[in-house]
């Protein structure tokens, strides 16, 4: 098995906020990411994708078909967008590296039909940042 | 599709420390064979990065595995208040008698974070410079691989 990750970056706006909590709660579990007007990131998504290689052209996946299905599922949806008010799949969920993850997992595992998904990376910093993987395939490491 | 979604929670830190490697168990000559000049007198030091993976349910109210406030404070408390600007070998007991090489600071630091209350540490990763990195996932009882 050969793991092939591909990497993109986005550019998008977010805050915390549960209306089930009071204002005060908001703010002591969310802290800074509560701020009404929200505050962004520059994201870097890592993509991997494991599979044995073609043996007629040595590739696990033809690179340019992953790079149009991110573009289109997650690059159209999230660069440059507020991801609390303009991303219907993170509708009635808080934005966290987590549920972003999660989101862009169940967004990409139905369309990698060369190879099989195997991680998915989210850098919310180069400091934060969550994976998102199926049990039992060794994805945590 | 095997298995169920599983989602972990990524953190780094920084910290400086200075250590030297020598074995107590090993003649000077030995020590200046196999450690080169981390065994020099004196000691040297690294700006090291931890990082730590941990896991669990994403509480659906807060989106979030575990408050980072919370695993930054413990972290904090348990590794970072520790050694950041200390000397390894002079300054944390574990490393009186153990060598402290970087495979060893992985298994010193998975113990104490271990025990965080609010997911479960799956991880721990130190670079000790940008070209050298060492990670430990902790004893699985399966004895499991990737």
């Amino acid at each position: 098995m050969v793991y092939l990750t591909r990497k993109i970056e986005f550019s998008a706006s977010h805050l915390y906020h549960n209306p089930a909590f009071s204002p005060e709660e908001n703010r002591r579990i969310f802290g800074k990411c509560n701020n009404p007007h929200g505050h962004g990131h520059n994201y870097t998504l890592e993509v991997t994708v494991a599979g044995e290689p073609d043996p007629v052209t040595g590739m696990v996946l033809d690179l340019k078909w992953l790079k149009e299905i991110l573009e289109r599922e997650v690059m159209q949806r999230m660069d440059h967008r507020h991801l609390n008010y303009e991303v219907p799949e993170l509708q009635g969920q808080i934005p966290t590296c987590e549920n972003i993850a999660r989101v862009i997992w169940n967004l990409l595992e139905p369309k990698i039909t060369q190879g099989k998904l195997h991680r998915v990376r989210l850098y919310e910093s180069a400091d934060l940042f969550a994976d998102c993987y199926r049990n039992g395939t060794g994805g945590a490491k | 599709m095997s298995g169920e979604l599983k989602v972990e929670l990524g953190r780094r830190y920084r910290f400086a420390a200075s250590h030297r490697l020598h074995s107590s168990r090993l003649s000077e000559a030995e020590n200046r064979r196999v450690y080169g000049k981390c065994n020099n007198p004196y000691g040297h030091g690294h700006n090291y990065t931890l990082e730590i993976r941990v896991s669990g349910d994403v509480d659906p109210a807060t989106g979030m595995i575990a408050n980072l406030a919370d695993l930054d404070s413990f972290v904090q408390s348990e590794v970072l208040g520790a050694f950041d600007h200390c000397s390894l070998n002079d300054d944390v007991p574990a490393f009186r008698e153990t060598v402290p090489t970087t495979e060893n600071l992985c298994l010193e630091i998975f113990q104490r974070l271990k025990s965080f209350p609010k997911a479960r540490l799956e991880a721990v990763r130190v670079e000790e410079t940008a070209n050298n990195s060492f990670e430990y996932f902790g004893e699985s009882p399966e004895g499991t691989q990737p």
